[in-house]
């Protein structure tokens, strides 16, 4: 069954269209990865689920309840983990616990054993009596992660929730998001532009790129359908068209190129680089490099887009946020 | 929805409460405003001349003489009580300032889009940010009262346990109109900096079209036509009203009107103030 489900959602803000007729539909318990560089409309797209933004065009559903029409039973079903941190920092990690109950109209009978069990969940047990301030960065993001928690909501929106972590940090708090959902049950619908994070946890990924999904399946589905290995080679000699003798190797399926890089979509990559070779010598081409790359994200990504993520990243609001983010997080 | 409030208004007041940094300022802020301008500038002062050399009862004579003058300007022959009364005043505005300014700080760091999507009413962040901007107001208030008495504010030798709540009834409904009235007119702003410089535009034009330091009957013809509409000259005269009760009694019928002013301006901004506010708060 669908817990979350879009049709042709709309958002535009002046002449920009930040989310752009996007419909898919998110089905219950599973990790759903909304994949794309900063900038592609991941935290509007998020905005308008979360009836903090109101969509211009089409409609939304989430458990059920219209985004617009029934916002307030939609926001008491939902847990929202924004990319920026908003725990309070002046007061304890049990304080903020306990707004946040209150805030959601938990019973304090309830909310106390709740507030419990998911310090103990995060590993934040020993930390809730100390003030916000003196946590590290990961601590943060896990209470922040456990104030969405405790009105037991059905489904929770991580906006970015790795953003600005360390690889080791990063990695715990994949554990943690599993964990969620393998032991609370809870549908999770989460934002990145890290590929490793949507493929490591995504049962399944939608890629958004200028606001609109261009791709969406399971990360192996996404990766078989680059149809194969891919064979990059930069000749020695700019502007020289080599085109021809690549076509000419029965195994390699199609070739691109930009500017002195030629992309090739090959059937057996290591058996169809040797062959490669001999031709390339038959014609007395000098080639610089050579790189066989595995299919990921990223390749399925610039397969789509003719880019890769990192190339597409609008530097500038990434920098912003991150200074952002570091003037939050002291450790 | 008291319960949304009643949360919000909590944390508000323990964050308040959690630094003493910002406690020791607003304990030390009004110790200068008392001690430096009310004491600096003693009015009463101003009239004292040598009078050694005139006989004693020409010099009782004198002195009664200014103590007239000066009680019939300010209602008692004490600048420094005069101008403390107006200070709570003042200080009730200092506060009800920056009652904005909270939510320029939640806004920036993204605590407002975790109360925008909670399942609460928008209503009830707003009156959380009015309640505890008046708690603290009326703090203040109740501090700087201290301090001036123990400054030697010569309270009215009637004065008792209704004066008491009378001039903090007034105080309240001053804060409360001017908490709603400034969160209406910050709300939409982003950056703190902003706040302050509206802050800083308004509040010396309101002091002093008031009659917090000086009394309206001084000042020219346009300025009492200004200070006729400023809640601090109802708030602050109500309070003076209090202070200075004595054996002559309270002229219950000024008091009413100052009352029915300050209700009308608390009633009517809480009002302007939710409904703008609200405005507000929706995103574009």
């Amino acid at each position: 069954m669908a817990i979350i489900e879009t049709h042709d959602l709309t958002r535009k803000f002046g002449d920009l269209i930040a989310v752009d007729h996007v419909s898919f539909s998110v089905k219950e318990e599973e990790i759903f990865g909304f994949l794309g560089p900063n900038g592609a409309g991941k935290t509007t797209a998020i905005n308008m689920l979360t009836t903090l933004l109101r969509p211009n065009e089409g409609s939304a559903t989430v458990a059920g309840f219209d985004v617009i029409k029934e916002a307030n039973k939609v926001r008491s079903t939902i847990g929202l983990v924004p990319q920026d941190l908003t725990v309070d920092e002046d007061l304890t990690g049990m304080e903020n616990m306990i707004l946040q109950a209150r805030l959601y109209h938990v019973p304090m009978s309830k909310a106390k054993p709740r507030i419990e069990e998911v310090l103990e969940l995060l590993g934040l047990t020993g930390a809730a009596k100390r003030k916000v301030e003196t946590y590290s960065g990961g601590m943060r993001k896990r209470l922040e992660l456990g104030t969405g928690l405790i009105h037991y909501p059905k489904m929770l929106f991580l906006d970015e929730p790795t953003l600005g972590l360390d690889v080791q940090t990063r990695v715990a708090m994949w554990d943690y998001i599993r964990k969620l959902r393998d032991e609370q049950k809870i549908t999770i619908f989460l934002t990145t532009h890290y590929m490793e994070e949507a493929d490591a946890l995504s049962d399944r990924i939608a890629i958004i790129d200028h606001g609109k999904i261009i791709a969406q399946g399971t990360p192996h589905e996404l990766k078989e359908s680059l149809g194969g290995d891919i064979i990059e080679i930069t000749p020695y000699e700019e502007n020289q068209d080599i085109k021809d003798v690549l076509t000419s190797v029965p195994t390699v399926k199609e070739v691109k190129n930009t500017g002195n890089l030629y992309r090739l979509k090959v059937v057996n990559g290591e058996e169809t680089i040797p062959r490669i070779m001999e031709k390339i010598c038959e014609n007395k081409i000098k080639i610089s490099k050579v790189s066989l790359i595995e299919p990921s994200l990223d390749q399925v990504f610039l397969e789509y887009t003719g880019k890769t993520i990192r190339e597409t990243e609008s530097g500038r609001e990434d920098v912003r946020r991150m200074r952002r983010y570091l003037r939050r997080v002291r450790d | 929805m008291i319960e949304e409030v009643l949360a919000l208004t909590t944390r508000e007041i323990k964050k308040w409460f959690k630094n003493p940094f910002l406690l020791l300022m607003m304990i030390i802020q009004p110790v200068i405003w008392l001690g430096l301008f009310g004491k600096a500038l003693n009015l009463t002062g101003l009239v004292n001349v040598d009078t050694s050399g005139l006989p004693p009862d020409v010099t009782r004579q004198f002195s009664q003489l200014v103590n007239e003058a000066v009680n019939s300007l300010f209602g008692t022959e004490d600048y420094f009580t005069y101008m403390a009364a107006g200070m709570l005043s003042t200080i009730v505005l200092f506060t009800a300032m920056f009652s904005g300014m909270s939510v320029v700080w939640d806004r920036r760091l993204g605590f407002l889009n975790k109360l925008l999507v909670a399942p609460i009413r928008r209503e009830s962040i707003l009156l959380a940010k009015m309640s505890s901007s008046v708690m603290r107001g009326l703090f203040q208030a109740l501090l700087v009262f201290s301090i001036a008495f123990a400054f030697g504010l010569k309270l009215g030798n009637n004065f008792g346990p209704f004066d008491f709540l009378g001039m903090f009834s007034a105080l309240f409904l001053l804060s409360l109109g001017l908490s709603s009235m400034f969160l209406a007119i910050t709300i939409r702003i982003r950056s703190h900096e902003t706040v302050i410089a509206v802050a800083n535009l308004l509040n010396l034009p309101l002091i002093f079209t008031s009659s917090a330091l000086f009394p309206v009957k001084q000042m020219p013809d346009w300025l009492q036509a200004v200070a006729q509409y400023n809640p601090i000259t109802y708030a602050t005269d109500s309070v003076r009203t209090f202070v200075l009760h004595s054996q002559a009694g309270i002229d219950m019928a000024t008091l009413a009107i100052n009352f029915e002013f300050l209700i009308a301006f608390a009633a009517v901004f809480t009002v302007i103030g939710l409904v703008l506010a609200e405005r507000g708060l929706r995103k574009n």
